[in-house]
């Protein structure tokens, strides 16, 4: 096992996806420099017509990599969260609709790879987290990874998928380091995260927390230092958004009886609104407190730290919401 | 340039099939035998015939709302088109796509958008694979003279001007966006000007004349096989229906003048056709109406084809979503 920072793991997965499929290619802003680090080295290795650096033309370039994909190339798009509201007609009115509007003719191997700059006073203009309005569009698959290895391996996952997938990259976790396998000493020699298995970070008795992205991290420290005080907790990552391993989520609140979820996204109509109201419905009888939702406050991204700092869910917060669910 | 007699006879067949097939859809839609929008492309065929004439099967288009005539105009099948627009299981897109959606994957119709402009990036990203693969085939973006406003438009030629993509941005400039007239919106006094923005061929071509349209799509087509890039071509025409079936039961007050529309229709692009093969020994009057006549039965063959297929059951309603798919949520 290797220590991995997230970014070179988002690196390894597209040098290794490149190497293995020729039509594999990427195209977005001055990523031949690699100026945010996950496209090092690509270009060297794999020439100008594979490594694509855009006008800044979103709506145009979105659309070039969603053409090319219906024509048998398999795109990676590098992007901000925040400027894909400027291709948001390429994203949903072509990439989300046209295969099931064209009846299963049209097949999108196109991944959009979106970082998520919040946190280091970028303000509201570049610290979108915003996979829960994609949640609502049918068509699109939506990654958000929490560690280096999940980074890689459901980047590898997406990059081979067959549907219009969205990879959030958090950049909160972007110098995180973290164990990821050797090629060698996996089956297949090759890391693959299966889309829709959440993973269990941690198990519990008292309390389900589950984390979205960069509130994983904040659970697992919120989890430690509830068990000193002598509180398990479980902590569920989905991985992926869309599709939802709900069957993992109901059977550890099934468990546990508690729900709190974690989810750096605003908080109206969040992920963690989904979660909720999916176990509202289907899990009810399980739960023994009301859930609770620890997701960023419905304001915009202030510019500085002393104002911004209080937007996103942390460690306190998500202790003190656990600890409202064990006052029931 | 010298064009054979199959290509001439060829384009007169799809003018004639698109011709039928719409007034055909203006029948049945009126009898209230489907509901839903349809946009007729009735004065406008010369454009999207002549234009597809110079492709071949391996190359792709893509267009707008205005959808029936592009894909008959590349070869496309009427009767799954208008078993489409009947919404029936037979349908193009197995009735989840309706009018303004066809797309026949088979030869390269890569779908018609009803979002305007947004299918121009998409025509695009195909000649982006050839350029990256090294392959010969062209793709053709189909857009009107409203979405040439369209930001989507313009950051589609630059791109495609910078990497020298084998495209063909084909203006079917009818004048009017739904009510609104061109010439107050478009600051050019030709949408073909805005060529030399992006360091392209801008031509100007008379849409009503398809072999006007074929040559300058020739000359496209081969300028961009041979990998020097895009051009825009603008095809200057007219629709002689309103904007869409039944519009003009809703619309207020006249937006074009009777004597436009009567001038417009003195122009009607079957006509020069037939004259010019006539007139030049290429076809008979009897010849052209003939093929005429073949066009009507066909579309005939394929209304019944469309009224005899069954609807979608429901649960077809979840089929189509993904190439790989998951669960419900």
């Amino acid at each position: 096992m290797a220590q991995t920072v997230f970014l070179e793991a988002i690196n390894q997965a597209i040098q290794e996806e490149m190497r293995r499929d020729e039509s594999v290619f990427i195209l977005g802003e001055d990523i031949r420099r690699a100026i945010y680090g996950a496209t090092a080295d690509l270009l060297s290795e794999f020439g100008e017509k594979r490594v694509l650096d855009t006008p800044l033309s979103e709506n145009g370039f979105f659309g070039a990599a969603i053409g090319s994909s219906l024509v048998g190339m398999r795109p990676i798009v590098e992007t901000l969260t925040s400027f894909m509201w400027v291709a948001m007609d390429q994203l949903i009115s072509q990439a989300a609709k046209m295969r099931y509007m064209f009846g299963g003719q049209a097949t999108l191997p196109v991944v959009f790879r979106a970082s998520m700059f919040y946190g280091a006073g970028s303000a509201a203009h570049h610290s979108d987290r915003s996979y829960p309005m994609f949640m609502n569009m049918p068509g699109l698959k939506i990654v958000v990874p929490s560690n280096p290895a999940d980074m890689k391996g459901l980047l590898k996952t997406a990059i081979r998928d067959d549907d219009p997938t969205i990879v959030f990259e958090d950049g909160t976790l972007f110098g995180m380091r973290g164990e990821v396998p050797d090629n060698a000493d996996l089956p297949g020699e090759e890391l693959l995260v299966p889309f829709g298995v959440a993973k269990v970070v941690r198990e519990g008795t008292d309390c389900t927390i589950v984390a979205i992205g960069g509130s994983v991290n904040h659970a697992i420290s919120a989890a430690n230092q509830l068990a000193a005080e002598g509180v398990s907790v479980e902590i569920i990552d989905p991985r992926t958004l869309v599709p939802l391993d709900k069957k993992s989520i109901l059977e550890s609140v099934e468990k546990t009886g508690r729900l709190v979820i974690a989810d750096p996204a605003h908080k109206v109509c969040s992920a963690a609104s989904e979660i909720a109201s999916i176990v509202a419905e289907e899990g009810f009888w399980s739960l023994q407190a009301p859930i609770q939702k620890v997701a960023s406050e419905q304001v915009h991204i202030p510019y500085t730290p002393s104002l911004e700092k209080h937007v996103y869910p942390d460690a306190p917060k998500i202790m003190a919401a656990v600890k409202r669910t064990l006052e029931s | 340039m010298e064009i054979d007699r199959d290509t001439l006879l060829l384009i007169l067949r799809r003018m004639w099939m698109i011709r039928n097939f719409e007034l055909k859809v203006m029948e049945v839609h009126s009898a209230g035998e489907f509901s839903g929008a349809a946009h007729p492309y009735i004065g406008e065929e010369a454009v999207a015939v002549g234009a597809c004439a110079a492709l071949e099967d391996t190359d792709y288009i893509t267009g707008n709302h205005r959808s029936h005539g592009h894909p008959i105009a590349k070869g496309g099948r009427v009767d799954k088109a208008m078993a489409e627009l009947y919404g029936r299981v037979d349908g193009y897109c197995k009735g989840k796509g309706g009018s303004m959606h066809l797309a026949d994957y088979s030869i390269g119709i890569l779908g018609e958008s009803g979002i305007l402009g947004s299918s121009v990036p998409v025509a695009v990203g195909a000649a982006l694979a050839a350029y990256i693969r090294g392959d010969k085939f062209v793709s053709m973006a189909f857009f009107g003279d409203g979405a040439s406003n369209q930001g989507a438009l313009h950051e589609s030629m630059n791109l495609a001007s910078v990497w020298k993509l084998p495209v063909i941005f084909l203006c079917e400039n009818n004048q009017y966006a739904v009510t609104t007239s061109y010439a107050d919106t478009v600051a050019v006094d030709h949408v073909s000007d805005r060529a030399s923005a992006y360091n392209m061929p801008g031509i100007l071509v008379d849409g009503q004349d398809a072999i006007a349209m074929y040559e300058a799509t020739s000359a496209a087509v081969a300028r961009a096989r041979a990998g020097e890039g895009p051009t825009l071509i603008e095809g200057l025409t007219y629709r002689f229906e309103e904007h869409s079936l039944g519009l003009g039961r809703v619309a207020r007050g006249e937006y074009r003048s009777k004597e436009e529309i009567a001038m417009w229709r003195q122009r009607d692009p079957l006509d020069i056709h037939e004259a010019k093969l006539i007139s030049q020994g290429i076809a008979t009057r009897e010849e052209c109406d003939a093929i005429n006549a073949e066009t009507v039965a066909e579309v005939e063959r394929a209304t019944d084809f469309a009224r005899n297929s069954p609807f979608p059951e429901e649960a077809d309603l979840f089929e189509d979503m993904w190439a790989n798919p998951i669960p419900l949520p």
